[in-house]
């Protein structure tokens, strides 16, 4: 599925340059694109030391588990594959509060690490397991509480109210995430019939 | 609204102070537990380059041939009949794809139609709501060497429909046209 997407958008995107004649702008981009993905990956380096050694804390005292057991009665409708008090639950539940807050350099080395325990759970294998799906499709929602940056880009231009779409967002953020939960939950089930995970 | 700026302002602060608190209570070798911890965050930056690279790669090929603005064109009139205003069209199709265009699109929907306009809070919703999907993707199941991804995609690609409906049904009816 990934790799007929990648090939597609390659491909169509190079017959449509050489159609449209837009190949020096195709040609530009592609190397444009690549500094981007290596620059995005290297500015992550300061915040993923930065919070998976703060969490390494967190883990090693016992108030990771916390968090995982406070969680616990969600956690075992969303997760049934996780065992309780597993400390993944206590990264998830992290990466969602970080990622609610709109601290998008919090949450993603939180993410990181819960999938990392996932696939723990999952016996190491390069197939992604029910669990990592669902955590994947709750952050492709996510709820969000405060999204900073589309605040800031309404004062740029002088809103009268730039919070005003606060509440707007977080009940499309909120609605999106529950239905992800379900469709999720619907193709779980449609893999089961067909005999899969 | 004040509550909430305060808290997103104090959060971090606040979980840093109760971490380094309880770990020290514990008696956790603290910053030799940080140590450790910052180790593999180099680790997992690095293995995370060749997955974005891929992507963006083939993100930024399919926008700058014209090809994403062709499909864009070609679904535009089967949304309109719905109500909404086609500029936003393109934003919803592009928010899944890449956080930084769609940033911009918002940005200049908001300059051009201003902030406080049906256009402004329906793009800063759409915006805000959801996130940019195949980096997410890209990045989890990238960072921890997973090569397939499921469902996923089908998943987060619906529940951005979703989200895309309930952003327009939600503004109009708090907002109004």
């Amino acid at each position: 599925m990934v790799n007929l997407i990648w090939v597609a958008l390659l491909l169509i995107g190079l017959m449509f340059a050489g159609i449209n004649g837009t190949m020096k702008d195709v040609n530009e981009a592609m190397f444009q694109g690549a500094k981007e993905a290596v620059t995005i990956s290297i500015g992550l380096i300061s915040v993923l030391v930065f919070w998976l050694g703060l969490m390494k804390i967190a883990e090693q005292s016992g108030l990771l588990s916390f968090f995982a057991h406070l969680f616990r009665p969600i956690a075992k409708k969303i997760f049934p594959e996780v065992p309780p008090d597993h400390p993944a639950l206590g990264y998830i539940l992290s990466n969602m509060i970080a990622n609610m807050f709109g601290l998008g350099n919090a949450a993603t080395p939180l993410g990181i690490k819960a999938m990392e325990q996932l696939k723990q759970l999952n016996g190491q294998t390069d197939e992604p397991s029910r669990s990592m799906i669902t955590f994947v499709a709750l952050n492709t929602a996510s709820i969000t509480l405060i999204p900073a940056t589309v605040i800031s880009i309404r004062m740029t231009y002088h809103s009268a109210s730039p919070g005003e779409i606060i509440g707007t967002t977080f009940v499309a953020s909120l609605i999106a995430t529950i239905s992800a939960m379900m469709i999720d939950r619907a193709f779980y089930i449609r893999r089961r019939k067909k005999g899969g995970l | 609204m004040h509550v909430i700026q305060f808290l997103s302002l104090w959060l971090i602060p606040i979980l840093i102070a109760c971490i380094l608190l309880h770990g020290t209570y514990k008696r956790v070798p603290t910053y030799e537990a940080f140590v450790e911890g910052g180790k593999e965050g180099i680790q997992i930056a690095f293995s995370l380059i060749p997955y974005l690279v891929g992507m963006l790669v083939a993100v930024s090929v399919f926008r700058a041939s014209g090809a994403l603005d062709f499909f864009i064109s070609y679904i535009k009139p089967l949304i309109i009949p719905f109500g909404l205003p086609p500029e936003v069209v393109p934003l919803a199709i592009i928010r899944p794809i890449s956080g930084t265009a769609s940033l911009g699109m918002v940005t200049d929907l908001i300059a051009t139609y201003g902030p406080d306009s049906f256009i402004g809070r329906l793009a800063s919703t759409i915006q805000g709501s959801t996130e940019t999907t195949l980096y997410v993707l890209t990045v989890y199941f990238g960072a921890v060497g997973i090569r397939k991804m499921g469902d996923a995609l089908k998943v987060g690609l619906l529940a951005d429909l979703i989200s895309f409906i309930v952003s327009f049904i939600i503004v109009l009816w708090m907002f109004g046209k």
